[in-house]
């Protein structure tokens, strides 16, 4: 199911992310998804997240959607050129798995193949491009599609609190031009920051979904801080975090903050992307708090 | 070495909607100039009344020689809305930095053939890649000033405004962003959605061969 469907329906969208094992075995995985997350709009099934090699997002996605979930197809531009990238768009669609979020991808370098070839033939606005391209029954050689052409709804992501907020609301611009019906966040600790982009973003007239990842110490967000790309704790929140550590270890505090993030920003967004990152099991009991359930 | 081809006359046409000033640069013998072609399409200029100066020189990628170059030209670049410039990558990239406010377009696309590259000084990088993308960048290269190479905009790895790659590396598209900030050209962001043509190497290849 697109989750468009869901926007348009006036739904506020929640959706979490499942990243898949350094393995073959998916039973976890999918219990783990089946207890927590099958209430939600879709699941994010990340591919290779951080250039880590895992078993692959759209083999995943499959096993979910068997599994009753819907799945968000997490695609990047590190690994594949345009042939493989359009190659495994028509075999999602084939699955009947249409929702894709289209991403650049981290650089091969940061992950645990360094030695590995970066590919970048495409990125993520002409990946969302070529979506549009497909649905119009063409390959991006202009060669015919042979039969029903495939239908996607297409997600794309914004850093809102990057320190280059200009260059990230320009990209989204484009992004919005090539295709994008719908955007992720990275993860927003700073409502003011986030509000702040949306009152820029929201003349796009594309559904946002707030980022929030749970928290699960002061040491976390302050590793947060010092090295992912877009994240601003303040540092408000990491005294609260280093205020009680048991409360903070049991989740407690993570659920408290991310809770009232959401309750802030809710009026500026049309939906939330939990990136929970093992703590799946606190998913329920945060949206309770943030009064969405 | 290097070979460069006049971009698509309508494309140069289309930006260069006032007066331009010409550079062109000559006798580096690393690279291939269109000599002819070059010539027709800037009478073409001149016939239109838009040319406000024209200089013929080489080695512009040299910073220092280029500053002595444009010295006694000040007044002609500063009557031009544009400066058009023909020759490598590297050479467009030295002018841009250089006249920072001011509009540097770039007249020829620049391709890659084997062989030695010894006397040019490689301040600025070209990345040889056959369609010349500082028209739409503020004169910064996207292949080589970002990580990536990538020509859409910024990815979402930049940390301070550095490269999630280098650290020590300046974010290209930040610096893109600025520039074009600077040079009233966020609109750029507009254009289509690009798709490298790696394809461009096989003409190369039949450049080698011919």
């Amino acid at each position: 199911m697109k989750i468009t469907d869901e926007f348009k329906n006036g739904k506020f969208v929640v959706t979490a992310e499942v990243g898949p094992p350094k393995g073959i075995h998916l039973e976890e995985t999918v219990e783990e998804a089946k207890k927590y997350l099958s209430g939600l709009t879709a699941v994010n099934i990340t591919d290779c997240q951080s250039s880590v090699m895992r078993l692959g997002s759209l083999a995943t996605c499959k096993v979910l959607k068997d599994a009753g979930l819907n799945p968000i197809y997490q695609l990047t531009c590190r690994d594949r050129n345009r042939i493989a990238l359009q190659s495994d768009l028509l075999s999602a669609a084939m699955f009947g798995i249409d929702n894709v979020l289209a991403l650049t991808g981290d650089y091969t370098t940061l992950g645990d193949n360094p030695q590995a070839k970066p590919v970048f033939d495409l990125d993520s606005v002409s990946l969302l491009h070529t979506m549009g391209v497909l649905e119009g029954g063409h390959d991006l050689a202009g060669n015919e599609l042979v039969g029903e052409a495939p239908s996607f709804c297409k997600g794309a992501v914004v850093s809102p609190c990057s320190d280059s907020v200009d260059a990230q609301l320009a990209k989204m611009e484009r992004k919005v031009a090539a295709g994008a019906q719908f955007f992720q966040t990275q993860a927003v600790f700073d409502s003011e920051k986030y509000i702040k982009f949306y009152e820029e973003a929201k003349k796009f007239g594309v559904p946002i979904q707030l980022g929030i990842i749970i928290p699960k110490n002061a040491g976390m967000v302050k590793f947060l801080n010092a090295n992912i790309a877009g994240i601003s704790v303040p540092q408000a929140m990491i005294d609260e975090l280093a205020a009680d550590k048991e409360k903070a270890k049991a989740g407690i505090t993570g659920v408290e903050i991310c809770a009232r993030i959401i309750k802030e920003c809710r009026p500026y967004c049309q939906g939330v992307h939990i990136m929970s990152m093992g703590w799946e099991s606190k998913i329920p009991g945060l949206l309770e708090q943030a009064g969405i359930k | 070495m290097l070979i460069t081809q006049l971009k698509d006359k309508e494309k140069l046409t289309s930006l260069l909607k006032g007066k331009v000033f010409i550079i062109n640069c000559h006798g580096c013998k690393e690279v291939y100039f269109p000599e002819e072609d070059a010539k027709a399409f800037e009478s073409e200029l001149e016939k239109a009344g838009k040319v406000t100066g024209v200089i013929t020189t080489d080695y512009i990628c040299n910073l220092e020689n280029l500053k002595a170059r444009l010295e006694v030209h000040k007044k002609e670049i500063e009557a031009a809305d544009a400066v058009l410039v023909f020759s490598c990558g590297v050479g467009v990239q030295t002018v841009a930095e250089y006249l920072e406010n001011k509009r540097v377009y770039a007249a020829c696309d620049t391709l890659h053939l084997p062989g030695s590259q010894g006397v040019t000084p490689l301040e600025f990088e070209c990345g040889h890649c056959g369609e010349c993308y500082l028209n739409m960048t503020g004169g910064i290269c996207p292949i080589v000033a970002c990580s990536k190479g990538l020509v859409n905009g910024q990815c979402g790895g930049a940390k301070n405004g550095k490269c999630e790659v280098c650290p020590d590396m300046e974010c290209g598209w930040e610096r893109i962003t600025k520039r074009l900030q600077k040079l009233g050209k966020m609109e750029n962001y507009k254009n289509p959605t690009q798709l490298r043509d790696y394809s461009t190497f096989l003409e190369t290849k039949e450049c080698k061969e011919s």
